[in-house]
C-alpha cells in the first residue's frame, strides 16, 4: 500500500488548514454560500436534503485497518453510526455538520486520507479493479498508475476548474471490474513486447447521455501518460461546453467533434506538452511501485478447503475469487443483505471488517464500485474463520453478482438531486428474489438503481436497469435491459412505459421468468437477451 | 507578487480582434472563448494580457494563461473580473503575475492564501519544482 512521504503529509496539512479557513469564514459570514459551494465540494462536502453530506476518498478502492476503523469512528462521532459506501469506491456520511467537517478532515489526515477533488468539477478520485494485485488475470497491479495519476491530479491548478466533474479509472486485466469504458478517462494498461503502457478510452460516461468511451490511444508510454492526460484534458478545459450543464461532460464534446477529431487535437496538444517535462521519471514510478509489492503470501499453502458445512461452503462459491498465488483466495464481503440498504455498513461492521483485514489479508481492504467491500489477500486455510466472523456480523450474505447484489444510489431518501426513491426499490426486489436457489439459479444478474437522470446507480450499465423519473408528481420507475460495464461493455434499451414501485418488481420478475424459458445451456440472463432481442421480454412485461 | 492595479496612466486593453487587427497596440485583452494561440507570432511586442474571468467557475483561462507562458510570454498576465481569494494561488501557478479582481480582495487573505501550499505535486508555469523532482533530485 501507498505510504504518504513527508511532502504528501504536507500537501494534506496544508488542505485542512485551507478548507478550515473556508469554513470559519463561511460560518462568520465572510463569504457567500455561492461562492463556498465550489470550496466545499472540492472538499467532499455537499449540502443534501437534510444536511451536510461529506464524501471521503479511497483512492483505488484500497486501504488498510488503520484507515478502516477511523471511517468507523467518524461514522460513531459524527454522524449516525454507519456510512455507505459508494459507485466511486468511496465512502461517504449523510448527517454532517458543517462545523465539525474541520475536524474530520483532520481526523482523516492523520491515517493518510482525505476527502480532497471527491466531488466538484475538477479531477475526481480514480477509481481501479478491486482486486488489483491479487487477480489472477491482471498483466500487473495497476494501482502504482492510478497513484501516479493521484498525484498529478491532485491540486491541479489548470483543471480545477472544468466544464464539469472528471473521472478517471485505471484496470490492468481484461476483465473490466471497474467499469473502465463508462469513464471520462478510461485506462487499461497493457502489454507490448514486454513493455507496459497505457490504453486510453476517452469520453464515456453514464448520466443523461450515456456513452462507451471510444480509444484514443492504443498505447501511452509510462514516460508519456502524465503529458498524454493533460493534453485530453488541456483540449476538454478549452473547448468542452460550459453553455448547458447537461452538455458539459467531454463525452459530449467527443460526440460533437468525432473521436478522430478529439485524437488529432490532443496529439497535437501532446506534442507541445510533452516538452514541458512534466513526466516523471521512471524512478518515481518505481519508488510508487515498490509500495505496492505483493505481501508475502506463502504459495505452498493449503489449497483445499473444508466444505463440511454447508452454508459456508454456499458462501464460498459464490463470494470467493481466486487468487494469483495458491493457497489464496480473494473474499469478497457482501455489503447487499435482504432487505438492507445496498453499501451501508454499521461502525461495528466497519470495525469487524477492519479486525479481518488485519488478522487475515494482510492488513488489506478494498472497496467495490458494486458497493461491497474485499479481503484480497486470505489464506484459504482461514477462509472458514473469516467466514464464521462475518456471518455473526450479518456480512455473510452469499449474493455476489446475483440479482440481489444491486447497485443503489441514495435516491430521495437523501439526495437534493433525485426524482424517486432508490432504495425501497432495492429492497423490495431483493425481498421478492429472496430464495438464494431461486437467485443462484439466475445466475449472474447485475440489476442497478439510480434515482435520477444522473445515473449515480449506473442504471445504463445494469443488465437489468431501473431509473426512477417524476411524472406527474409521483414516481415512476423506468426498466432497461441489456447494459454492462464489464468488458462487454453495452448500454441497456427501455422496456417501455415506466411502473409504480410494485409494478416494477412484478415487471423484473416477468423478465427473469421469460428469461429462465428462454435460456440456452451456459447462457447469463445478458448472453440470452442479446441473442432474442427485447421482443420477446416486452411481451412478457406488457402482454 | 500580487498586486491590486491601478489603471491610471495604463494603456488600456483592447480586444482580441481589435489586437489582431492593429499592429501598433501593446496590451490585449483575452476572452474566455478566444485562443490564446492566436496572440503567439506577437509575444514579443506586448506588455500586458489581461485574461478576463467573467464568472470565477469558468476555468479556460488557467489553460490560456499556460499556453501563454509555454510560449515564452514574459510580459504582465493579468487576471481579471470574477476572480477570488480562493483561485488566486492556482491562477498563480498557471502563470498570473497581477490579478484585477472586480471585488477588492482582504490583502491578508490573499497572502494567506498564497502562502497556503508548501510544495506542489505537478509542474505547471510558475516555475515551482513538483514533488518528484524534490524526491529524486
Amino acid at each position: 500500500m501507498y505510504k504518504y512521504d513527508e511532502y504528501d503529509h504536507a500537501m494534506v496539512d496544508a488542505r485542512v488548514a485551507e478548507f478550515s479557513d473556508q469554513v470559519r469564514r463561511r460560518l462568520a459570514g465572510e463569504i457567500t454560500e455561492d461562492q463556498f459551494k465550489p470550496l466545499r465540494l472540492m472538499n467532499g462536502l455537499y449540502l443534501q436534503l437534510h444536511a451536510y453530506m461529506l464524501r471521503v476518498a479511497v483512492p483505488y478502492g484500497t486501504l488498510d485497518s488503520r484507515q478502516m476503523r477511523m471511517l468507523a469512528h467518524i461514522a460513531r462521532k459524527y454522524d449516525r453510526d454507519y456510512g455507505h459506501f459508494t459507485t466511486r469506491q468511496n465512502i461517504q456520511y449523510n448527517w454532517i455538520k458543517l462545523e465539525d467537517a474541520p475536524a474530520i478532515l483532520e481526523d482523516l489526515a492523520s491515517v493518510e486520507m482525505h476527502a480532497i477533488q471527491t466531488s466538484g468539477n475538477c479531477i475526481r478520485n480514480i477509481s481501479s479493479d478491486q482486486w488489483a494485485g491479487a487477480a489472477a488475470d491482471e498483466i500487473t497491479d495497476p494501482r502504482p498508475w492510478a497513484e501516479l495519476l493521484r498525484q498529478w491530479s491532485s491540486f491541479h491548478p489548470e483543471f480545477s476548474y472544468l466544464p464539469r466533474k472528471f473521472k478517471i479509472a485505471v484496470i490492468a486485466a481484461n476483465e473490466d471490474r471497474a467499469a473502465m469504458r463508462l469513464h471520462d478517462i478510461g485506462i487499461q494498461i497493457v502489454d507490448k513486447d514486454g513493455q507496459h503502457g497505457a490504453a486510453f478510452y476517452v469520453g464515456g460516461g453514464m448520466g443523461r447521455t450515456p456513452m462507451i468511451a471510444p480509444l484514443i490511444k492504443d498505447f501511452v508510454p509510462l514516460d508519456d501518460m502524465l503529458s498524454y492526460a493533460e493534453a485530453c484534458l488541456r483540449v476538454y478545459n478549452r473547448y468542452g461546453r460550459r453553455d448547458n450543464i447537461y452538455k458539459a461532460r467531454i463525452k459530449i464534446l467527443i460526440h460533437e467533434l468525432g473521436a478522430d477529431e478529439y485524437r488529432r487535437q490532443v496529439e497535437e496538444e501532446f506534442k507541445h506538452v510533452k516538452s514541458l517535462g512534466i513526466d516523471p521519471p521512471k524512478a518515481e514510478f518505481d519508488r510508487i511501485a515498490a509500495q505496492f509489492a505483493p505481501p508475502p503470501l506463502d504459495a505452498s499453502a493449503p489449497d483445499a478447503i473444508d466444505r463440511s458445512d454447508p452454508d459456508f461452503a454456499v458462501w464460498v462459491d459464490q463470494n470467493v475469487a481466486a487468487h494469483k498465488v495458491s493457497g489464496h483466495a480473494i473474499v469478497n464481503i457482501s455489503l447487499k443483505p435482504i432487505g438492507g440498504i445496498p453499501g451501508d455498513a454499521s461502525s461495528a461492521q466497519i470495525d469487524l471488517m477492519a479486525d479481518l483485514a488485519e488478522k487475515y489479508s494482510h492488513d488489506e481492504l478494498r472497496v467495490t464500485h458494486a458497493q461491497n467491500i474485499v479481503l484480497p489477500h486470505v489464506r484459504k486455510a482461514d477462509l472458514y474463520a473469516v467466514w464464521q466472523a462475518l456471518d455473526a456480523a450479518g456480512l455473510a450474505t452469499p449474493n455476489l453478482d446475483l440479482i440481489s447484489d444491486i447497485i443503489a444510489c441514495p435516491g430521495l431518501d437523501y439526495c437534493s438531486l433525485a426524482n424517486a426513491r432508490s432504495i425501497p426499490v432495492a429492497q423490495k426486489i431483493a425481498t421478492r428474489f429472496s430464495d438464494l436457489g431461486r437467485q443462484k439459479e439466475l445466475g449472474e444478474l447485475k440489476l442497478k438503481i439510480s434515482g435520477c437522470i444522473n445515473a449515480c446507480g449506473h442504471h445504463h450499465a445494469g443488465h437489468i436497469g431501473i431509473l426512477g423519473v417524476d411524472r406527474k408528481g409521483t414516481e415512476n420507475y423506468q426498466l432497461s435491459l441489456g447494459g454492462s460495464g464489464a468488458e462487454d461493455v453495452s448500454l441497456g434499451t427501455i422496456t417501455g412505459p415506466g411502473f409504480d414501485e410494485d409494478g416494477v418488481v412484478d415487471a423484473i420478475e416477468r423478465v427473469t421468468d421469460k428469461y429462465l424459458a428462454e435460456r440456452t445451456e451456459g447462457e447469463r440472463f445478458v448472453d440470452t437477451f442479446r441473442r432474442v432481442g427485447m421482443a420477446p421480454f416486452k411481451e412478457a412485461i406488457y402482454g | 507578487m500580487v498586486e491590486h492595479i491601478h489603471s491610471d496612466g495604463e494603456e488600456p486593453a483592447v480586444t482580441l480582434d481589435a489586437f489582431l487587427s492593429q499592429s501598433n497596440a501593446t496590451a490585449v485583452r483575452l476572452e474566455p472563448d478566444e485562443d490564446a494561440r492566436a496572440l503567439i507570432p506577437h509575444l514579443d511586442r506586448l506588455a500586458l494580457i489581461e485574461v478576463a474571468f467573467p464568472k470565477f467557475r469558468d476555468g479556460r483561462g488557467y489553460s490560456s494563461a499556460r499556453i501563454l507562458r509555454e510560449a515564452g510570454y514574459a510580459g504582465e498576465l493579468r487576471a481579471q473580473g470574477d476572480v477570488l481569494v480562493d483561485q488566486i494561488a492556482y491562477m498563480k501557478r498557471c502563470g498570473f503575475d497581477t490579478f484585477a479582481p472586480e471585488k477588492e480582495l482582504n490583502s491578508a487573505h490573499v497572502e494567506a492564501a498564497l502562502a497556503r501550499w508548501p510544495e506542489h505535486y505537478q509542474g505547471a508555469a510558475d516555475g515551482a519544482v513538483p514533488i518528484w523532482k524534490l524526491r529524486h533530485g
